[in-house]
């Protein structure tokens, strides 16, 4: 879900069209633009876009 | 990137499954998934026809609600017979049988209990409700307990009186040390949960290869974070190298997320639980500590069950075999007969995490 706006303990992110509401206390350094990893209404991480190229990419060695 | 449409690629999937068949060792290898989500989409992608046939893939004790003891499930329909309290719940909660009733056949007697989809919900539910006592079922794993400590500290800062917790908070790598204590079982590698391990990281996993010498690989929960979470376990056995394999790293780091960790330190001390069908294991539960007891449901609220003795298992019901990868859920008497997700016997089949559930839908 990727982080639109910040204020202050909560962000809106948007998934599938959608705004929602999620805390971020445990990811105090997310930024606008971000993606987030959801639990039940609170962000828990941020995804790591460099580290998701490599999972991908690391496939195509896979031979 | 959308982080979800490349990670369920047809092609990429079938070139992973592909090699999958060309390093699968001969005889039965036995891989235990310890996550909720693991088996749900395992079965709902159909990924269980996509590995070879001697591949066994076990769901092990990775649904919350299916390893809540019927004790703690009795005791929390007890609560909900209370005057003037409101049961605050996750969905999946509600039809979980207990001994003579469940929270749905409560709430349908009148009771007040509700469904909600996060713990924040229950501040504004406790302001609105000044007069009654809002009791949290605190069911979880490493993942919820830090959204839940979050809610408490909040309603100590907020100086609400009526918002309890009542915690049946479990810890995932104990019940993973009690599965490879287990001689029954046989199991050559842990697929390790993707956002339980987002918060302890995948360092919490180190102990298993290093004393039990038993693979371990972190995997996401798409398709191809799935398969090729089984692909590098596999690789791991036919080498007979285990360690720890983090296949998510775009969302697991070696320590978690520290500052969820400290979170749920600040709220929460370690306890001896038990578990349905793994009985009790050392230090394997959350308990709040004492300096937030006033938000501690079983000290400010007295929890009497009048027949404890009355806490007999549901006849013929399996669960606990299911949970410790001893039987599928095919192999319980009732699977399928009597026990179907919309007149579920047991836990498992309760859940859409649970590993029933999960078969019965998608087979």
């Amino acid at each position: 879900m990727r982080v639109t706006k910040k204020e202050g303990r909560f962000a809106w992110v948007m998934s599938g069209g959608l705004a929602r509401q999620v805390n971020i206390q445990m990811v105090p350094r997310v930024r606008l633009g971000d993606y987030v990893i959801v639990h039940a209404g609170f962000a828990i991480q941020i995804v790591n876009p460099q580290a998701a190229r490599q999972t991908l990419s690391l496939l195509n060695e896979i031979k | 990137m959308k982080y979800i449409d490349e990670f369920r690629s047809k092609k990429a999937v079938e070139h992973i499954a592909r090699r999958i068949f060309e390093i699968m060792p001969k005889g039965t290898t036995n891989i235990m998934e310890v996550c909720g989500t693991h088996t749900q989409n395992f079965h709902r992608f159909g990924l269980d026809r996509l590995i070879p046939e001697n591949l066994n893939l076990i769901a092990g004790p990775g649904c919350p609600v299916c390893v809540s003891d019927q004790d703690y499930i009795d005791r929390a329909i007890q609560l909900s017979k209370q005057r003037n309290t409101v049961i605050l719940t996750f969905g999946d909660m509600l039809k979980v049988p207990g001994t003579n009733s469940s929270l749905q056949k409560q709430r349908a007697e009148g009771s007040d209990v509700r469904v909600v989809y996060s713990a924040w919900d229950a501040l504004s539910i406790a302001e609105k409700n000044p007069n009654k006592s809002i009791v949290f079922l605190a069911v979880g794993f490493e993942t919820t307990a830090p959204t839940l400590a979050l809610t408490l500290q909040a309603a100590k800062k907020a100086n609400l009186h009526n918002l309890f917790f009542f915690s049946a908070l479990k810890l995932i790598p104990p019940a993973m040390e009690a599965l490879v204590s287990d001689r029954k079982l046989k199991i050559d590698g842990f697929l390790c949960p993707g956002h339980v391990s987002t918060i302890i990281g995948s360092r919490a996993y180190e102990f298993i290869p290093k004393e039990y010498r038993i693979a371990c690989c972190v995997a996401g929960f798409e398709p191809l974070d799935i398969l090729e979470g089984i692909y590098l376990l596999l690789y791991q056995i036919v080498q007979k190298k285990p360690r720890v394999e983090n296949q998510y790293v775009r969302a697991v780091k070696r320590n978690g997320n520290p500052k969820a960790k400290t979170i749920i330190n600040e709220v929460f001390r370690t306890i001896n639980t038990s578990w349905r069908g793994l009985g009790k294991i050392p230090q394997s539960g959350l308990r709040i500590r004492d300096k937030f007891s006033n938000f501690d449901a079983e000290k400010a609220i007295s929890i009497r069950i009048k027949h404890r003795s009355a806490n007999k298992k549901q006849r013929g019901c399996r669960c606990g075999d299911v949970l410790r990868g001893i039987i599928k859920p095919s192999q319980c008497s009732l699977f399928g007969r009597t026990c179907t997700p919309l007149n579920p016997y047991g836990p498992c089949m309760v859940s859409s995490e649970g590993a029933c559930n999960a078969h019965y839908r998608y087979k």
